[in-house]
């Protein structure tokens, strides 16, 4: 009888316990099964099909000696810099426009959001269009007179990756306002009339006040844009295909490519577990400091 | 009267559906011919399948074989395999038959004697594995054709090639007028086919072989591929202009005289023929590049998933006999531009490009192609190599040559 009285921790909230089952389940099994499976692979020489044959860290050699796999990391850093910091940037600053209680508001909102409702699939081939040589802005400006303006960033090796990062921002900042809009509209008024009342401009109080206290969105939009570079996939096969030659590679798309198409799994597996390599690099540290500070807190 | 005929009728078919295949079978057959030419050849199969009483469920993949090859492996491999499907023959399924995901067809071959009626004999060799019969090869593709527009040289002022060697020293005169002098789409594929028809055509049959069937690294690095390279080189200069992505685009520059000439296989061919184009007269076609008039017999085969449905496989056994019926083979190869894989059809109506075709292959002048002698990860790396060496011109003749070389020493 008196045990019955005190349930163990074990079966307190048992309801929410029973429920969270199934994803629990999915996470240890499809999450973190997929990725021992991936890494495990990643060490075999399996081809088109998956072989336990290991031949120790072959597939990495292979891949840090290939050309490709070395412009596809140079391409993602690029890439990278430019979404994080313009669409941070360029984000913020929308969204600070925005927060001067302009009039239509909501049009503007709406306009610099609605490309986010585009699939990066779609987003590439419009690009693909306005920076073609043929028919896109540089035909424009020429047919207006200035024969010899030249942008054609896609048919160009060294610059191809700022074509794409260009059609990424304006895909992605919308996405960006957005979530800097709700951080600033979390702000308590009061802040803004204490600066008034001590006379700090509005530049400083935004970059001294406001931005600290927007930590926990900033660091949300961060996860959600610094996800995004790595799987970078669809926009590059959408606008270039890789092209020209293999100068707008990605690391996506050498996994894609030399698991799919090359059949060569154990390449593709070992491609992949540097990204997720990469990744972890970035993650833990963060989450070292964050999840570790709190409980020192 | 009327009655006892349709009651005759009527048993007859039950008596044929009885005999013959079951009847109304679905099969779906996944390819990846989409191009005009090319949609116009397959409907010609579908049309002879349909005859059978059975019933062609096309599924067409567009987006050249690249994109399709993934697609139906890991429809095989995932569980969901379709009737038959489109490789192109040689490595390209070669562990799918050896995880014994696919059909072994070595009953039927024996009956039907294809060992026969196939020539030349390296077909079926490339559908054998370990003593059976895995595919059904329906053409004979080569890679080393030069496709030359008349009008695009005529407007140049200069008479239209008769091998590389000419046409490298035209390309001056065709820049002069404004025409691109070769044509090579963006896609990864053409450049690495351009270097090994090169290969071919430069080097010739014995050193094609000593790099990609004996995979002789040291050979591979060596002067006689210099010597290739050498012509990629002028073959990348002469291209710089192209900016189009796929293969059928570039013939479309040849077609219309904005290029001089594309370097390309014969399913090129089913291009000019759906322009309405004449072989010797709008447009001029050197096999070997002229220099070399050996064909390779590449090509496309059927291969036939493993499937429990017993009805389906019996139809999967209908289309494969089908596929190398002579009506059939007339009918689609004609339409196709390529060259049919038995030699005892009748091909009056093929025209000059077709026949000049035929002619090297009953002289027996045929090799391998890479797709029968690398893997498709090798194939994967050369292509990497030579699309970035066609698009960027910084990368030196050298080191492309190096990284070859290290390229065929890995080789598998």
């Amino acid at each position: 009888m008196s045990k019955s009285e005190r349930p163990t921790r074990l079966f307190r909230n048992l309801n929410a316990k029973v429920a969270s089952i199934p994803m629990i389940l999915t996470a240890l099994v499809v999450f973190v099964g997929g990725t021992a499976w991936t890494v495990l692979y990643s060490f075999t020489n399996s081809k088109l099909l998956p072989r336990m044959s290991f031949v120790g860290l072959d597939q990495y050699y292979r891949l840090w000696a290939t050309p490709r796999w070395l412009i596809s990391i140079e391409n993602l850093l690029i890439y990278g810099v430019i979404s994080l910091v313009f669409s941070l940037v360029i984000g913020f600053l929308l969204a600070a426009l925005l927060d001067q209680k302009i009039r239509f508001e909501d049009v503007f909102r709406t306009v610099f959001l609605y490309p986010f409702a585009l699939s990066f699939i779609v987003t590439g081939l419009v690009w693909q269009w306005l920076l073609n040589p043929d028919f896109g802005v540089q035909r424009v400006v020429r047919d207006l007179g200035w024969t010899s303006f030249a942008f054609d960033p896609l048919y160009n090796s060294s610059i191809v990756i700022y074509g794409i990062s260009i059609a990424a921002l304006w895909q992605g900042t919308g996405l960006v306002m957005c979530l800097m809009l709700a951080g600033l509209r979390g702000i308590d008024e009061d802040i803004w009339k204490a600066a008034r009342v001590d006379g700090i401009p509005t530049w400083k109080t935004y970059l001294f006040v406001i931005i600290p206290m927007m930590r926990p969105v900033f660091i949300t939009t961060l996860v959600i844009i610094a996800a995004g570079i790595v799987k970078v996939y669809d926009l590059v096969v959408a606008q270039t295909s890789g092209g020209p030659g293999i100068a707008s590679e990605v690391p996506a798309k050498y996994v894609y490519d030399y698991m799919f198409f090359a059949q060569n799994l154990g390449q593709g597996f070992a491609a992949s577990t540097m990204m997720l390599l990469s990744v972890v690099i970035v993650i833990v540290p963060w989450a070292y400091l964050e999840f570790g500070g709190r409980k020192r807190g | 009267m009327r009655y006892n005929l349709m009651a005759a009728a009527l048993a007859a078919a039950t008596a044929l559906s009885f005999a013959g295949p079951a009847a109304a079978t679905d099969l779906e057959v996944t390819h990846w011919w989409t191009s005009g030419g090319e949609a116009a050849a397959v409907a010609e199969l579908a049309k002879a399948f349909d005859a059978t009483g059975n019933h062609w469920v096309d599924g067409a993949i567009a987006g050249s074989g690249g994109t399709a090859r993934p697609i139906m492996i890991s429809r095989i491999t995932g569980g969901d395999p379709m009737g038959a499907t489109q490789f192109n023959h040689g490595r390209q399924a070669e562990e799918l038959v050896q995880a014994g995901l696919m059909r072994d067809l070595t009953d039927l071959a024996t009956k039907d004697k294809w060992t026969e009626i196939v020539r030349p004999k390296s077909l079926l060799d490339s559908c054998t594995i370990g003593g059976k019969i895995y595919c059904v090869p329906v053409n004979i593709h080569s890679w080393q054709w030069l496709w030359l527009s008349n009008e695009a040289f005529a407007k140049a002022g200069v008479p239209v090639p008769k091998d590389w060697n000419e046409f490298v020293a035209a390309a001056p005169a065709l820049e002069k007028a404004g025409i691109v002098p070769l044509a090579v789409g963006g896609q990864a594929w053409q450049a690495s086919g351009a270097f090994d028809v090169l290969m071919a055509a430069v080097g010739g049959t014995d050193t094609f072989l000593k790099v990609y069937k004996d995979k002789d690294a040291k050979f591979a690095a060596g002067p006689e591929i210099a010597k290739v390279f050498k012509a990629a080189d002028d073959a990348r200069k002469m291209a710089k202009n192209t900016n189009v992505q796929d293969w059928n685009q570039a013939t479309n520059m040849v077609i219309t005289g904005k290029a001089g000439g594309q370097i390309m296989g014969d399913w090129a061919q089913g291009e000019f023929q759906v322009a309405g184009k004449t072989a010797g007269k709008d447009y001029t076609c050197l096999p070997g590049l002229g220099l070399n008039e050996v064909i390779a017999t590449g090509g496309d085969a059927f291969y036939f998933p493993l499937l429990k449905d017993a009805d389906k496989a019996k139809a999967q056994e209908v289309l494969a006999e089908t596929l190398l019926d002579p009506k059939t083979q007339v009918a689609f190869n004609l339409k196709k531009g390529s060259l049919p894989v038995r030699g005892d059809v009748d091909l009056n109506t093929a025209n000059d490009c077709m026949k000049k075709g035929l002619a090297i292959l009953a002289k027996g002048a045929v090799m391998p192609w890479t797709d029968q002698l690398l893997s498709q990860d090798s194939q994967k790396q050369k292509e990497d190599l030579f699309s970035e060496f066609f698009a960027k011109p910084e990368l030196t003749v050298e080191e492309a040559q190096k990284r070859f070389a290290a390229i065929i020493a890995s080789a598998d």
